[in-house]
């Protein structure tokens, strides 16, 4: 059966153009107070016209949101294999517990014996994130991933300033995410690219070459972002510690590890974990996650205040007396909302469940990667853990790209995987299963694939006008960059 | 596991295929030493319904704003949430998607993004917004940032009427770099005193209304920065106030940024909510985080996509403008509903009525022999009450009168005495006004 079919999609025009004067999708209950002159009480502060929002029903509202919806690719309509993304199910009984009104209507500023729920919550996922990946302590306050990073290089930064030490560069694979680089940066470091080697992997000597007495950290994602298991990880590290340095882990791949390695085992001080990859909640076309960070004891006192600490009696408290900390990093406690899901998540799968995910993501990455060899290039040999890394080499004579191929999979329901990324593969197809799909999903997909090779071969055009079956034809970036529309305004013609 | 299909069978015929001759081969890759065999200590494996009663439990233990009359805000505001937009964003089109880097299949996003940014700059009265930051701290904390870059300064000024929160995360964000951030303080009216500004200052950072409740000096605020050649950001904490206040921008703020989780997102004990950020068209290309473009595809229809990505992480990597990838994509979703649904008189209608709600309960406060009002200019929905005895004892009495109450002042201003920070919104019922005023009075009232 093919995955995707003809179907009847929805144009809808946006807000502002459907606005009719005198339409409200909100009714509210009448003033219970006397009617106040908000002119007279402002004065200069006031504002005399209404912002210019556009004026539906709920049901103008509803049917607008609901068509849009109808153009989106997502987890629940089908495989969704963004390498690096981790996009497995995500359970719905997290989003129902996550609305409880104890969790969705509480508040952050409410006193800590009014809120034990929470707080017990908060302590037990820190202790379970802990236990996951080794690491003694775990900040739940980072909003994402690219958060949790920035915390642990401040924290970092904190550490050897705390040793009167100060340094100013930071080693990071030239395999890695951008976040990387860019979280280095934003705290103020400069950055030192190390190559991996012929074999995708991070060598010893390389990190030898690099290392020395300014170097505060590396950075390093394992497996790394070909879906290799740095295997050097624990000579790197020793190698970085020996120079004086810390070495930071970006979890974004902890999915492939669960139970089966722990980071803080490997040598790595301090890693961030997205919750919305590993622990299933959802990403919400965009956000939001969450990105606790997480330490070895050297590190903790400088964890983002506050925590969540124990007392004998068992009551929670907030523990903000930590004269080292980096600071405050969220306005509030973080993604409340999704830590309550990442919770759940835990507790469903416990110990040999989550041992299970990791097995079946790496078995299913394998499995497509034994049906994809040989009509794509694998530019790097050997066995995958998470996700694999192919390239287009193969096509080049057809004319067609990894950019033509991705659009392709669109004609047949398929969100694409990563392209272009990581940076070291010219043409990189980064492919991520994760462990939600069947194995008939897989070879439908790998047949998907398949089917666009002999494609490319036999009708080249066919593929570079991707993609055909979508409401819409392949969209103009350039245009939108050299000539920035970035809000709706009114026709001046009109 | 009900999460994961894979029978033994499939299992046995998916190995072979890769050639190996069990699960744990997969692993081999992994150094010895390196693998855990042991179980990881976490509690063990429930079912659904096990679940479920668990978090109930935790759940329940928790005081919220559906169980109790609500009067605390400080940042985080209880809002009426029109059911439409859970309806709405429970969608698995807009839950389990991803950030639109597929444009043609990313759509429903791509729109709502648009759809928000203009919006947000019709209430803000500035030109461009990106799709969202964290919160409205860190996207203070990044416009400053972005400020530094604009001027190629680096002194920041910010007002101590800013949330304590916002300047810790501030703080925090600039600890690493050569940044000097001085505090300008709150004067006897609760506005900022806004001195003449040094000529090595990247920006004026002023939250609007302030923390205290009270309104600043937006105009005397922007001719301060402007005589320094500094740039004014103005961070907003209440959003649904820009629906009643003067826009920032017609007041020459540089940048626009704050907290939006008024607009429908619930208060989740304080997130996951919703940062916004906005500018003038001229600093486009120093904004950090994603931006939504109108373009056309091969046929010349309209379509949106993500644009101007030469400035983010995964492209610039260590020259970008932020490291922000993941944002707030759903309480975006969330917020642009809720201001379809309000829409132009409705914002405004919820607006006066948290105005209307909150000056009755200033005039009971008023009338209180044992209360005070701790500044007489204008305010939006929140105020400050100087309370008989002390802050806490006030709550307490409230909480005793089944009411949370608001927020107990003395770790953050304890130069007001005893105070307690009360928020009014459109939830709020008169007679419940009436017993929040009688129950921080206390005995005295």
């Amino acid at each position: 059966m093919r995955n995707a079919t003809r179907g009847l999609a929805y144009e809808e025009a946006l807000l502002f153009e459907q606005s009719q004067p005198g339409r409200r999708g909100v009714d509210l209950p009448a003033l219970d107070v006397p009617e106040v002159d908000a002119a007279a009480l402002l004065g200069q502060a006031f504002r005399e016209e209404p912002a210019e929002l556009p004026e539906l029903s709920e049901v103008d509202v509803i049917r607008h949101f609901t068509r849009l919806s109808t153009w989106n690719a997502a987890v629940d309509l089908g495989l969704y294999p963004l390498g690096s993304c981790t996009m497995k199910y995500n359970p719905k009984i997290n989003e129902r517990l996550a609305r409880l009104p104890g969790f969705a209507l509480a508040h952050p500023h409410s006193p800590a014996a009014q809120v034990q729920g929470l707080l017990q919550l908060i302590y037990e996922l820190e202790a379970s994130l802990a236990a996951i990946s080794g690491l003694d302590r775990v900040s739940l306050q980072p909003a994402a991933g690219a958060q949790g990073e920035l915390a642990g290089i401040m924290m970092i930064r904190a550490y050897h300033e705390s040793r009167g030490e100060p340094r100013h560069k930071v080693m990071i694979p030239d395999s890695a995410h951008g976040t990387n680089p860019a979280s280095a940066a934003l705290n103020g470091y400069d950055v030192v690219s190390v190559p991996s080697g012929s074999d995708g992997l991070l060598h010893p000597e390389a990190v030898e070459a690099a290392m020395n007495g300014d170097v505060a950290a590396l950075m390093i994602t394992n497996p790394n972002t070909l879906g290799l298991f740095e295997t050097h990880i624990g000579r790197v590290c020793e190698i970085v510690h020996a120079g004086g340095g810390l070495v930071y882990g970006d979890g974004a791949n902890l999915n492939a590890l669960l139970g089966h390695s722990r980071p803080g085992d490997m040598g790595i001080d301090v890693m961030h974990f997205n919750l919305h990859k590993t622990f299933s909640t959802p990403h919400g076309g965009g956000g939001p996650g969450a990105g606790p960070v997480g330490v070895k004891e050297i590190l903790a006192p400088f964890l983002p205040v506050p925590l969540v600490a124990r007392d004998a009696d068992g009551q929670y408290h907030w523990d903000e007396e930590r004269p080292q900390t980096i600071g405050r990093l969220h306005g509030n406690h973080g993604n409340v909302g999704m830590l309550v899901r990442a919770y759940a998540y835990i507790r469903s799968l416990g110990p040999e469940g989550l041992r299970r995910c990791t097995e079946m993501a790496v078995l299913n990455a394998n499995y497509l990667l034994s049906r994809l060899r040989g009509a794509f290039h694998v530019p790097f040999e050997g066995s995958v853990m998470h996700e694999c890394v192919l390239s287009d080499r193969l096509l080049a004579e057809t004319g067609v790209t990894t950019l033509d191929v991705a659009k392709r999979l669109i004609d047949h329901g398929y969100h694409p995987p990563t392209i272009y990324f990581p940076l070291v593969v010219a043409g990189a197809l980064m492919i991520e299963p994760t462990e939600s799909e069947s194995r008939e999903s897989l070879d439908r997909f790998a047949d998907t694939l398949l089917d666009i090779v002999r494609e490319t071969h036999e009708d080249p055009q066919a593929v570079m006008a991707a993609p055909q079956r979508t409401r819409l034809s392949r969209l103009d970036e350039t245009r939108a960059a050299r000539r920035p529309v970035l809000r709706w305004q009114p026709d001046p013609k009109e | 596991m009900r999460y994961i299909p894979h029978t033994d069978d499939e299992i046995r015929d998916m190995l072979a295929a890769v050639g190996q001759p069990g699960i744990g081969a997969l692993f081999e890759t992994i150094p010895e030493k390196l693998r855990w065999t042991g179980p990881l200590e976490v509690p063990a494996a429930l079912g659904e319904l096990e679940v479920e009663r668990l978090l109930e439990g935790l759940a329940r233990s928790n005081e919220h704003a559906a169980a109790t009359p609500w009067f605390l805000g400080a940042g985080t505001y209880a809002h009426f949430i029109p059911s439409a937009i859970d309806a709405l964003v429970s969608r698995a089109e807009l839950t389990t998607s991803y950030t639109p880097y597929q444009a043609e299949i990313s759509q429903g996003t791509l729109q709502t993004i648009f759809e928000w940014q203009t919006m947000i700059c019709a209430l803000t009265g500035m030109e461009v917004a990106n799709a969202s930051m964290y919160d409205g701290a860190s996207a203070t904390a990044e416009a400053a940032l972005m400020a530094m870059r604009i001027t190629r300064k680096s002194r920041i000024a910010v007002a101590a009427g800013v949330h304590p929160h916002t300047r810790q995360v501030l703080a925090t964000y600039l600890g690493g770099l050569d940044v000097e951030i001085e505090t300008l303080p709150v004067g006897e009216d609760g506005r900022c005193q806004i001195p003449a500004l040094r000529d090595d200052t990247a920006c004026l950072i002023l939250q609007q209304p302030s923390f205290l409740g009270t309104l600043e000096d937006l105009g005397e605020a922007a001719a301060a920065a402007r005589a320094a050649g500094a740039l004014l950001v103005t961070t907003v904490g209440e959003a649904l106030s820009l629906a009643l206040l003067r826009p920032p921008g017609d007041w020459g703020a540089d940048i626009v940024c704050g907290e939006a989780q008024s607009f429908g997102v619930p208060m989740s004990f304080g997130g996951p909510h919703l940062g916004f950020l906005t500018t003038r068209s001229k600093f486009m290309r120093q904004m950090p985080g994603r931006l939504v473009g109108q373009t056309q595809d091969g046929a010349g229809q309209r379509g949106f996509v993500l644009t101007l990505s030469t400035r983010e992480q995964h492209i610039r990597r260590e020259r970008a403008t932020s490291n922000i990838c993941t944002n707030q994509g759903l309480c975006l979703t969330m917020a642009t509903i809720y201001l379809a649904l309000m829409g132009r008189s409705g914002l405004r209608e919820v607006a006066l009525q948290n105005l209307a709600k909150a000056e009755y309960a200033k005039a009971r406060v008023r009338e209180s022999a044992a209360l005070e009002l701790a500044h007489e200019g204008p305010t939006f929905n929140e105020f400050t009450v100087r309370v008989p005895d002390d802050g806490a004892a006030a709550l307490a009495r409230a909480r005793e009168a089944g009411l949370v109450g608001g927020l107990d002042l003395a770790a953050h201003h304890p130069e007001l005495g005893p105070a307690v920070l009360v928020c009014i919104t459109e939830l709020a019922r008169r007679e419940e006004i009436d017993r929040l005023v009688q129950a921080l009075g206390g005995n005295a009232s």
